[in-house]
């Protein structure tokens, strides 16, 4: 790369947003993907590819995804978590590609529940 | 495709030597196997601190951290954590004293105290990618001095910011900058800014780490201490003995030629800088400023007397700006986050005067008698308590602490009485010790403080330069006589005539190694007085360790003949037929410790040998 103006210094800043906040592990929101045997056979792992590619795709830089065990309710994995910080849980089911992006779009960034894929409000509390 | 989780691997040199860059590479290929290379990113970070459980691997977002990773874990950890999410067990770090193990990083202890400043992107970025550096932030404050501050504004920052010397010194920035600047204007002469990168005290590792977790921040900072005093050239004196922070650190300048910030017109602006790294050849006298600025003139490394100053006529007679690796790497944070912030951590008042107090963060390698030895920053102010109890997890197998020696190998000993002392570059001194650069070495009730002090005034004349005398003869004169109060030859008027010596060496010797090589001596005397009275009147070692004054015998109630000592022992000393008493024949004995440590039953024991009775106390040698 040729030499830098302080405009690239910000691009470069901007770029790599997304990177520096999950590895500092502060996010505005956190998407937890339950991965596992249950949810990996019924496809988690294009949920999360999709995941992933969207946030890529759309400049999202205050995410952070995770993994997470099975949630118990096999028959209707792929499930997903979505925390928004200061907010109660929200529990997906039976997700597909698509209706993660929809999720991504409407919940996480624009702040409405997607009522029609949402198990319920909440979270098993853990003690 | 964004990663998702990201594997921070230590790359300092500890976790190096634990073959960190093995696992980092069976990791990768594990993630490769398992179709998870395009989520999760390996990262090779700089030091962790937490040497001595290394090699560390922290997983996040999920901020959790791994110890003693080896490659046959990978395939399970990846498998749970990073496929599954599920944090595995067996790998996570328990804490001494607690019972299950730690997941997250932020609730461990020895993490859960420090304050990171300087270490901040320890855990943050790769050193060797520049990219990374200049997505948390780097060059910011580059930018911003260059295009918004002028030099007098630049330095009345460093000034307000209360910045003291990290080296040892802890002389404030902001003063010496200004000093060079008018230096160089005053004689039209072009003024050079060093940093001093020969950290030669044994045990201490703290500027080895910042270079190695993050070049770049040194860089910067120099950059920045270039334009406020009006130099071009800049030099890195880095000891030899450190080849993977030279390494990162050219690998760093490179990056900022090719990416134009170093070299002439910077980002643009016009102004011209380049640094230029030197090795030094491992003399400990060269940390000292003039001695360095000799050695970097391809001369002897000696130092002078300080009449005329090296922010003056220092390299080549040019005004010369040397700050430590530690300083520098401060430079950047004040200038984009501001004095008053950097002002609002540490103690004393800096807002006047930067002699004032202490401000901001200092970096301390801990080691010695510690549970969690490793690399710590925390904030100006904390007690030593807090380091060595909280931070450092205590004293191994219960034992009680003695002292803690703060500033490397010519610091001060400081008992248990001035634990709570904060540490500050003004209470250390008030106390007898100093600042240093930041090694801090813990004792425990098995150390004796008159050896403690022979062992550093040993390092200390073999390291002496020689060309004064106070220093040459003083140190010699010092340790012939804790030889001989350590081997049972002491005088009585031999710790009157120690501190003599050491009152004419603070006050007479050309440098800072000879006036601060009697803290050793002055403050064990000061603190441990009884320990050297015990050694000259009755002959008798209190904490056991002297090994001209003791002997080692067999506890009959304890040993069951288990034979372990007799074939530990290289000199035939021990005799025994197996599950009966054994023997021990003081004369060939030679005191080495290895049937102490070979002993199955902890039967063997430490007498003091010459001792009147009511002085001989019998106690296990372990």
């Amino acid at each position: 790369m040729p030499r830098v103006t302080i405009d690239d210094l910000k691009r470069i800043r901007e770029e790599a947003r997304q990177t520096i906040t999950s590895r500092a592990g502060v996010g505005r929101a956190r998407v937890t993907v339950h991965m596992g045997t249950c949810g990996i056979a019924a496809g988690a792992r294009e949920v999360m590819a999709a995941l992933l590619r969207e946030i890529e795709t759309r400049h999202v830089v205050d995410v952070l995804v995770t993994t997470s065990s099975c949630a118990g309710l096999c028959s209707h994995e792929p499930m997903v978590t979505v925390e928004i910080v200061g907010q109660p849980p929200v529990k997906y089911v039976d997700l597909t590609p698509e209706k993660m992006a929809t999720v991504l779009e409407r919940h996480v960034l624009g702040g409405l529940v997607v009522a029609e894929f949402a198990l319920a409000r909440g979270s098993e509390t853990t003690a | 495709m964004a990663y998702r989780t990201h594997c921070l691997i230590c790359a300092g040199t500890g976790c190096v030597s634990s073959r960190s860059y093995e696992l980092s590479k069976a990791l990768e290929a594990e993630l490769a196997t398992r179709g998870l290379a395009d989520e999760v990113q390996v990262v090779r970070t700089g030091c962790q601190g937490f040497c001595a459980e290394g090699p560390i691997v922290i997983v996040q977002p999920d901020g959790v951290l791994y110890h003693t990773v080896k490659q046959g874990d990978v395939p399970m950890l990846v498998a749970e954590h990073l496929l599954k999410g599920r944090p595995y067990k067996k790998l996570m770090y328990t804490p001494p004293k607690e019972q299950a193990p730690v997941p997250a990083l932020k609730d461990i202890p020895f993490f859960a105290k420090q304050k990171l400043l300087v270490l901040r992107n320890r855990g943050l970025i790769d050193p060797e990618q520049i990219d990374d550096y200049i997505a948390a932030d780097g060059y910011d404050a580059l930018a911003k001095a260059l295009t918004e501050m002028t030099p007098e504004s630049i330095i009345a920052e460093i000034k307000r910011s209360g910045l003291r010397g990290r080296g040892g010194g802890g002389f404030p920035a902001g003063i010496k900058w200004e000093t060079c600047r008018r230096a160089g204007q005053h004689r039209g002469v072009e003024p050079v800014v060093i940093c001093n990168a020969d950290e030669g005290d044994p045990g201490a590792f703290m500027d080895r780490s910042i270079i190695e977790c993050d070049p770049h921040a040194v860089i910067e900072g120099m950059t920045i201490g270039a334009r406020a005093i009006g130099a071009q050239e800049g030099f890195v004196y880095v000891r030899q003995e450190y080849p993977l922070a030279r390494a990162r650190l050219q690998k760093a300048i490179e990056q900022c030629r090719e990416y134009g910030l170093l070299g002439r017109d910077i980002l643009g602006t016009g102004v011209t800088f380049d640094i230029k790294i030197v090795q030094g050849a491992g003399a400990f006298v060269c940390g000292e400023s003039t001695a360095l600025m000799a050695s970097l003139e391809g001369k002897v490394g000696e130092p002078r007397a300080k009449y005329i100053h090296t922010v003056e006529f220092g390299y080549h007679d040019r005004p010369s700006n040397l700050n430590n690796v530690e300083t520098w790497a401060n430079v950047p944070l004040i200038i984009r986050r501001g004095a008053e912030w950097f002002a609002s951590m540490g103690t004393g008042d800096v807002s006047e005067n930067p002699w004032g107090g202490s401000t901001g963060t200092k970096v301390f390698s801990l080691s010695g008698a510690v549970n969690n030895t490793g690399l710590i920053e925390v904030p100006m102010g904390i007690t030593l308590r807090e380091i060595v109890f909280e931070i450092g997890g205590g004293i191994p197998k219960n034992r009680k602490f003695k002292a803690v020696q703060t500033g490397g190998p010519s610091g001060g000993f400081l008992p248990e009485s001035c634990l709570d002392l904060p540490v500050d570059f003004d209470s250390l001194s008030d106390a007898g010790t100093m600042m240093g650069s930041g090694g801090m070495v813990v004792a425990d009730e098995r150390q004796c403080m008159v050896d403690a002090a022979r062992f550093f005034i040993d390092f200390l004349t073999e390291e002496s330069c020689g060309k004064c005398v106070p220093c040459r003869e003083g140190l010699r004169r010092s340790m012939d006589i804790l030889s001989d109060i350590t081997q049972g030859r002491g005088r009585p008027q031999d710790v009157d005539v120690l501190t003599e010596i050491g009152d004419v060496m603070q006050d007479c010797c050309l440098c800072a190694l000879g006036t601060s090589a009697p803290y050793p001596v002055l403050s064990t005397i000061r603190y441990f007085r009884d320990e050297y009275d015990a050694h000259i009147i009755h002959k008798v070692c209190p904490a056991g360790s002297c090994k001209e004054l003791i002997e080692y015998v067999i506890d009959p109630a304890t040993c069951d003949g288990c034979h372990a000592c007799v074939n530990a022992c290289s000199v035939d000393a021990l005799t025994g037929k197996v599950k009966e008493l054994h023997k021990l024949d003081q004369a060939k004995c030679i005191k080495c410790g290895a049937c102490v440590e070979a002993c199955t039953r902890d039967a063997i024991l430490t007498r003091p040998r010459h001792a009147e009775p009511e002085f001989a106390v019998v106690r296990s040698a372990r």
